[in-house]
């Protein structure tokens, strides 16, 4: 029974097991040998999973273990986007630009958090959302950021790596996102995450046994704005282009949706949300080309629907994966992944 | 010029009133703040347009179908999803909510593509009712704020004087008592569902002319239908009611005499403010639940 643990310093272990070394070091060292094996185009693809997968952490910091909820966080990503881009066109360097993407969505992060203190359940849904659609409609009208029109996002200066700019990118993103996992992880086994969980589970016994409700609420929303802050700064860097469309409600939904998939409350499940999610959304973009159900939606929009708007696809089927998750498996995929576990642990009984 | 502005604030905040009063229903009933409304009108409106101009019926048959249909899709989201989750907390029912949305939304551009539609009803945009110097009533604006009005007055008497409304707030106030009493809750929390998909939807066909008729029509009306709600507290009838109203009056106002660019961004910014002194809206009690 390796998973009991017997004093406090196990559990603030990284790892577990040697099984669970071996595993995350085939990880990494398969995440560094990926640029070596494929083309740059899937390499794209991995950052894209990546900048999502910071967004839910810091995401799922709120919503899963302080029990906040946030539709803003395209907010929060848009300001660190934003304020990247305008201190790399003054020049200042990149890992600069980007601590100070997460300060200044932070500071946005505990002005929201302010007025939200009282709030809870759907008025704190509105206040979120309402700061995240604000800060898009402003932002898009600021015409030394581009206005409406977007602007082009500087490349950064990566040629002392002496590999090409899209590689040195993809290893600049995963190394931050690595990062993230970790300072997530460490942030929830502290005192301040315990402080976060007893504050999810109920607000008035955590400040009955001495959790300072409104300073622990407060840096639940900096932090997790700061993740996204520095995750919008990495979008940016990845786009090479941005402009106030991008950051929409739909997107803040989508994050949400991310948290939710991959499970609330939990940092493994931050990952495989955002990992399964962008996959899903890249394969049903083009869901005319899946082998079976590509060929049945064709036949079933021929005689039904119109032919032409089957891009929409993806939407029926994202909105039916959220359904079914919540109805069947409120932990979502870290749910599914822990039952298979005790499955096999169990095995044959 | 103010005369003018105040009668198009009604209008507007005649259907905020209604989308508020849509969500205030299901959110009494069941602490969900339904982000399927907007889809849910927006689905039942274009099957209003499909009746209008491809079966060629007449204005009302057309809206009584659409009705039906509503109050189906309502009971449809309570039976089918909402009922079915495990473990239910607030989260969760919102992720239902918003996962039904996308599912209807992307039915809804596959179905009707997403060029934008005109939709005809028997209330012409150009023939003015009454006129004089300062300010102009055309009949689409009365038929507007009629009909809302109806509307609002209908849900009034269903809650407050039927058996139906009786039940509904019984099981608001303790679902096992309610059920102790022989109310059937799961049916009151379907009809509520239901009716609530109803007033949507006729929120949906009176501001199809305003805005043009595609499959995203109704994601600004819905949110400012939410704040209204939220502004009012969502659990006080009149308070989103009034809550609609004040959002069209300061969104217009605003819009003319400030700057219309940032017109929707000062309706959002005024919810937050006003949330923090009052965090249950401006009609509401706050009450801290209990451990």
């Amino acid at each position: 029974m390796r998973d009991l643990k017997t004093n406090y310093f196990e559990d603030l272990r990284l790892f577990n097991s040697r099984v669970q070394i071996f595993w995350t070091v085939v990880l990494l060292v398969g995440l560094f040998a990926l640029p070596l094996m494929v083309k740059s185009y899937y390499l794209t693809i991995v950052n894209l999973m990546a900048v999502n997968v910071i967004v839910a952490l810091g995401l799922n910091l709120l919503v899963g273990n302080t029990g906040q909820i946030s539709l803003g966080h395209a907010g929060f990503v848009a300001l660190g986007a934003y304020t990247t881009v305008f201190l790399l066109k003054m020049g200042v360097p990149i890992l600069i630009a980007m601590a100070m993407s997460g300060v200044v969505a932070g500071l946005f992060g505990v002005l929201l958090g302010i007025p939200s203190l009282k709030l809870e359940g759907p008025y704190l849904a509105i206040a979120t959302l309402a700061f995240g659609l604000a800060v898009t409609i402003i932002l898009g009208r600021v015409d030394a950021l581009g206005g409406r029109m977007g602007i082009s996002v500087p490349k950064i200066n990566l040629n002392w790596t002496g590999l090409k700019y899209d590689t040195s990118l993809y290893y600049f993103i995963i190394i931050i996102t690595i990062l993230a996992v970790i300072i997530t992880r460490n942030i929830l086994k502290s005192r301040i995450g315990r402080a976060f969980q007893s504050i999810r589970d109920s607000d008035i016994a955590a400040s009955a046994i001495g959790v300072n409700l409104t300073k622990y609420k407060l840096y639940s929303f900096a932090i997790s704005a700061a993740f996204a802050g520095v995750a919008g700064s990495l979008w940016a860097l990845y786009l090479g282009f941005i402009n106030p469309t991008l950051f929409t409600f739909i997107l803040s939904i989508t994050f949400l949706a991310v948290v939710v998939l991959g499970g609330l409350g939990f940092v493994a499940g931050s990952v495989m949300g955002a990992v399964v999610m962008t996959f899903l959304n890249l394969q049903l973009e083009n869901v005319v080309d899946i082998p079976v159900l590509g060929s049945i939606v064709t036949k079933f929009s021929e005689m039904f629907m119109m032919p032409d708007g089957v891009a929409n696809v993806s939407w029926v089927f994202t909105g039916l994966i959220l359904i079914l998750v919540v109805i069947f498996e409120p932990l979502g995929l870290y749910g599914i992944w822990i039952r298979i576990k005790i499955f096999w642990k169990r095995w044959p009984f | 010029m103010i005369v003018q502005l105040l009668i198009s604030s009604l209008v507007i905040g005649s259907i905020y009133a209604l989308l508020a009063l849509a969500m205030s229903i299901t959110y009494k009933a069941s602490e969900v703040p339904n982000f399927a409304q907007g889809e849910m009108a927006m689905v039942s409106t274009f099957i209003t347009f499909v009746l209008l101009s491809t079966y060629n019926f007449s204005f009302y048959i057309a809206l009584l179908g659409s009705i039906v249909f509503a109050f189906l899709l309502g009971v449809l989201l309570e039976f089918v999803f909402l009922r079915r989750a495990k473990d239910p907390s607030p989260l969760s029912y919102i992720i239902i909510t918003i996962g039904f949305q996308l599912m209807l939304y992307g039915l809804a551009a596959w179905k009707w593509g997403s060029e934008q539609q005109q939709i005809n009803l028997p209330f012409s945009e150009s023939k003015v009712i009454y006129q004089n110097d300062s300010f102009a009533i055309t009949e689409l604006n009365l038929a507007t704020i009629v009909i809302s009005l109806i509307v609002l007055f209908i849900v009034y008497l269903l809650i407050q004087k039927t058996k139906l409304g009786l039940a509904m707030k019984a099981c608001q106030q303790n679902v096992n008592a309610a059920k102790m009493n022989g109310i059937s809750a799961n049916m009151i929390m379907a009809v509520s569902f239901g009716i609530s998909s109803v007033v949507g939807a006729i929120a949906g066909v009176l501001i199809a002319p305003i805005i043009t008729l595609d499959p995203s029509m109704m994601w600004d009306p819905l949110l400012k239908g939410f704040a209204a709600a939220v502004l009012g507290g969502m659990k006080s009838l009149w308070g989103v009611v009034i809550g609609g109203f004040l959002l069209g009056i300061i969104e217009n106002l605003f819009g003319f005499y400030v700057s219309i660019e940032f017109k929707s961004v000062v309706a959002f910014l005024i919810i937050v403010v006003v949330l923090y002194f009052r965090p249950s809206g401006i009609f509401d009690k706050h009450y801290v639940r209990k451990v």
